[in-house]
C-alpha cells in the first residue's frame, strides 16, 4: 500500500508539472493546447534515447527533453498565433497525433509500438525499487517546488500581467504597444518547456515508454486538474493536479465492484467520468477550488477629469 | 501507372472525405467554431449503420440514412445541451468542451460494443479491372454515394429557402437576423445536418474497412486538413481540400509506408497555414 502511494505521489507531481506548464499556456495567455501530450512526449523520448542510446549523464537527458519541447512549442506557436484560436486548436491536436504516429513506426528512433525500456533512473540499482521510488518521489516535489516559486515570479512580473492582458482582450495589449505575437510564443515557450520537464521525469520514473502512453485522454486529465484547482493560477494548478489523480485512481478501486463489468466496459465508465466531469465544471463555470485573485492591483480612483459628465 | 491508379484511389477517397469536412466547415462557418466532437458522431454514424445493415438486415443506403439521421440526432441533442451553453463562454471553452464530449460519446460506443473491429455484411465481389487500373465496386459505389449527398446538399443550400437562410447566417448573422431569420433554428439545423453528414462519411469510410470506436478519431486530422486545406468555413472549400487531401495521403504512398497517410495531412496543414491561412477557397484566417 505504501508503494503504491509513493508511485500515486510521483504521478500526482507530475501531473502537476503539466497543469503548471499548461497553466502558463491556457491560464494566463488565454491560448489552447490540444496537443500537450505530443510535448509530453517529445520531453520523454528526447530524455529516454539520449541517457539510454548515447550515454548522456540524467540531468542532461532531462534538461535536452525540456529544451526539445520547448523549441516545438516555439515552432507550433509561430506558425498559428497570428491566426484565429481555432487554428492553433487543430494544429496542436495535429502535433499530438503526429509525434504518436512517427514513434509507432519509426522502429530507429525508438523501437516503434514496442517503445523504450531499461531507461536509466538515478541510482535505480543501488537504492533497490522501494527507496528508488522514495527518492524520485522527493525529486519530483523539488522540481514542482522550483517551477512552482519561478512561475509564480513570473505570474507578478510584468510579463505575466502581459500575458494576462492578452488573456482579457488583446486589442487592448497591442495598442499600449506590446507585441503580442512575441508574447504567445514566449509563453508557449515556457509552457511546453514544463510539459518537456514532466514528460522527461515520467520516462526516468517508470524506465519504460511507448507510443500508446501518450493517448489524447491525457490532455483530458490535465485540463481537468486545471479547472478543478482553479484556472490561472499556479497554486490551484498543484492542488487540481492531485485531486484529479486522487480521483482517477479511486474509480480504479470502485468501478470493479461494479456487478458484470467488463474491463473495456470499466475503462469506458472511467472516461465517460472523466469527459463528464470536465463538461460539468466547464458549463457552471466553476473558478476551481481556489480561484486566480483578480484587483492585486486596485483600479485607480475616478480623477475629476475621468468621471462621466452629468446630463 | 501506379501513379494513376492512385490518383484515382486519391479522388475516391476524397469524394468519401468530403462529407464529414462539409459538415465541419458548415458548423464552422455558422456557429463558428472548431467542433472536434465530429470524431465521434462519425463513430456514432458507423455504428448506427452496422446496427441497421447486420442485425436489421437493411442494405447498404438504408443503413446509411440510419447513419445520417441517428448521428445527427446526437449531433443536434449535444448541441443543443452541451456545446450551445459552452459557447458564451468564448471559444477555447468550447473547444475544449467538445473534445471531452468527442471522448465522452466515444467511449459510450465502447462501451457497448467493446474494442473489437466489426465489418458491415456486404456481398462479396469481384474488383473491376478497366485498362489496367483496378477499382473495387464498394469504392465505386461509395464514390456514387457521396457525389450524390453533395449534389444534394448544395442543391439544398442554393435553391431551399431553409438553405439560402442558413447561407445568410453564415454570411452575416447580424443582418440574417434583422431579416427575420432564427439563427437558434438555423443552429440546430446545421448541426444536425453537420453532424449527420459526418455520421454517414464515417460509415462510408468504414465500409471498404472495417469499424470500431476510434474510426472516428483516425480520420478527424484528414477531415480537418481537408476543411483547412480548402478554407475553414467554405463548403466548395471542404470538397477541394478534401479531394487535395484524398489524393496527397495516396500519392504519398509512394515514398512513405502507409502508417504516415494521417501526417500527410498535418504537414498539409502546416503548409497552408503557413503560406495560404485561408486557404484555397476560403475568406479568411485571423
Amino acid at each position: 500500500m505504501e508503494h503504491y502511494l509513493v508511485a500515486m505521489g510521483v504521478t500526482a507531481g507530475i501531473y502537476a508539472l503539466m497543469a503548471l506548464g499548461m497553466n502558463v499556456i491556457w491560464g494566463m495567455a488565454g491560448l489552447i493546447n490540444l496537443g500537450l501530450v505530443g510535448f509530453f512526449a517529445v520531453g520523454a523520448y528526447t530524455s529516454g534515447i539520449l541517457t539510454l542510446k548515447f550515454g548522456w549523464p540524467i540531468l542532461a537527458g532531462i534538461a535536452a527533453g525540456t529544451l526539445v519541447a520547448s523549441l516545438f512549442g516555439v515552432f507550433v506557436a509561430l506558425i498559428t498565433v497570428r491566426l484565429r484560436g481555432d487554428y492553433l486548436a487543430i494544429v496542436t491536436l495535429g502535433f499530438a497525433e503526429t509525434m504518436r504516429i512517427i514513434m509507432s513506426n519509426e522502429l530507429w528512433i525508438a523501437n516503434g509500438t514496442d517503445g523504450l525500456s531499461g531507461i536509466p533512473g538515478p541510482f535505480r540499482q543501488a537504492l533497490g525499487p522501494h527507496a528508488f521510488n522514495l527518492q524520485f518521489l522527493a525529486i519530483v516535489i523539488v522540481a514542482v517546488a522550483i517551477l512552482f516559486v519561478l512561475l509564480q515570479r513570473l505570474t507578478r512580473s510584468p510579463f505575466g500581467r502581459v500575458l494576462r492582458g492578452i488573456r482579457e482582450d488583446e486589442q487592448v495589449v497591442q495598442v499600449a504597444g506590446k507585441n503580442v505575437v512575441m508574447f504567445k510564443v514566449k509563453a508557449f515557450a515556457v509552457g511546453t518547456a514544463a510539459l518537456g520537464l514532466s514528460g522527461a521525469l515520467y520516462g526516468h520514473f517508470t524506465s519504460y515508454i511507448a507510443p500508446d502512453l501518450f493517448a489524447p485522454l491525457l490532455t483530458l486529465y490535465i485540463k481537468l486538474s486545471l479547472l478543478s484547482g482553479g484556472l490561472g493560477n499556479n497554486v490551484g494548478a498543484v492542488v487540481g493536479a492531485v485531486l484529479v489523480v486522487f480521483f482517477l485512481e479511486s474509480t480504479r478501486f470502485v468501478i470493479p465492484y461494479v456487478p458484470e463489468l467488463s474491463a473495456v466496459q470499466g475503462a469506458a465508465l472511467r472516461e465517460i467520468l472523466i469527459a463528464v466531469a470536465l463538461l460539468l465544471i466547464l458549463r457552471i463555470r466553476a473558478r476551481g477550488l481556489i480561484p486566480e485573485k483578480v484587483g492585486d492591483f486596485p483600479l485607480p480612483e475616478p480623477t475629476r477629469a475621468s468621471q462621466p459628465l452629468k446630463p | 501507372m501506379e501513379v494513376l491508379q492512385l490518383i484515382l484511389n486519391g479522388l475516391m477517397a476524397g469524394t468519401v472525405l468530403a462529407v464529414p469536412a462539409i459538415g465541419l466547415t458548415a458548423i464552422f462557418a455558422v456557429l463558428r467554431f472548431t467542433n472536434f466532437a465530429l470524431a465521434s458522431h462519425m463513430t456514432i454514424g458507423a455504428f448506427a449503420g452496422f446496427i441497421a445493415n447486420t442485425t436489421f438486415g437493411l442494405p447498404i443506403v438504408p443503413a446509411l440514412a440510419a447513419a445520417f439521421v441517428v448521428a445527427g440526432i446526437i449531433g443536434w441533442m449535444s448541441d443543443e445541451f452541451v456545446l450551445r451553453p459552452l459557447r458564451a463562454s468564448g471559444f477555447v471553452t468550447t473547444a475544449i468542451g467538445s473534445i471531452a464530449l468527442t471522448i465522452a460519446l466515444e467511449n459510450f460506443v465502447r462501451f457497448g460494443f467493446g474494442n473489437q473491429m466489426r465489418g458491415y455484411d456486404l456481398p462479396l465481389r469481384r474488383d473491376w479491372v478497366i485498362s489496367g487500373l483496378r477499382v473495387s465496386p464498394q469504392q465505386f459505389e461509395n464514390l456514387l454515394i457521396a457525389i450524390v449527398v453533395v449534389a444534394m446538399l448544395f442543391a439544398f443550400l442554393s435553391m431551399t429557402r431553409t438553405g439560402k437562410a442558413m447561407r445568410a447566417v453564415a454570411d452575416n448573422p447580424m443582418l440574417a437576423s434583422i431579416k427575420g431569420i432564427n439563427s437558434d433554428m438555423v443552429a440546430r439545423l446545421v448541426s444536425f445536418i453537420a453532424m449527420g453528414l459526418a455520421g454517414l462519411g464515417g460509415m462510408l469510410s468504414g465500409l471498404d474497412t472495417t469499424i470500431d470506436p476510434l474510426v472516428g478519431f483516425r480520420t478527424i486530422l484528414s477531415v480537418f486538413a481537408a476543411a483547412v486545406v480548402g478554407g475553414l468555413g467554405s463548403i466548395p472549400g471542404a470538397v477541394v481540400g478534401a479531394l487535395v487531401i484524398g489524393v496527397g495521403e495516396e500519392l504519398s504512398l509512394l515514398v512513405l509506408t502507409p502508417a504516415y497517410r494521417t501526417a500527410v495531412g498535418f504537414i498539409a496543414i502546416l503548409l497552408v497555414l503557413t503560406f495560404r491561412p485561408r486557404g484555397i477557397l476560403g475568406q479568411r484566417a485571423y
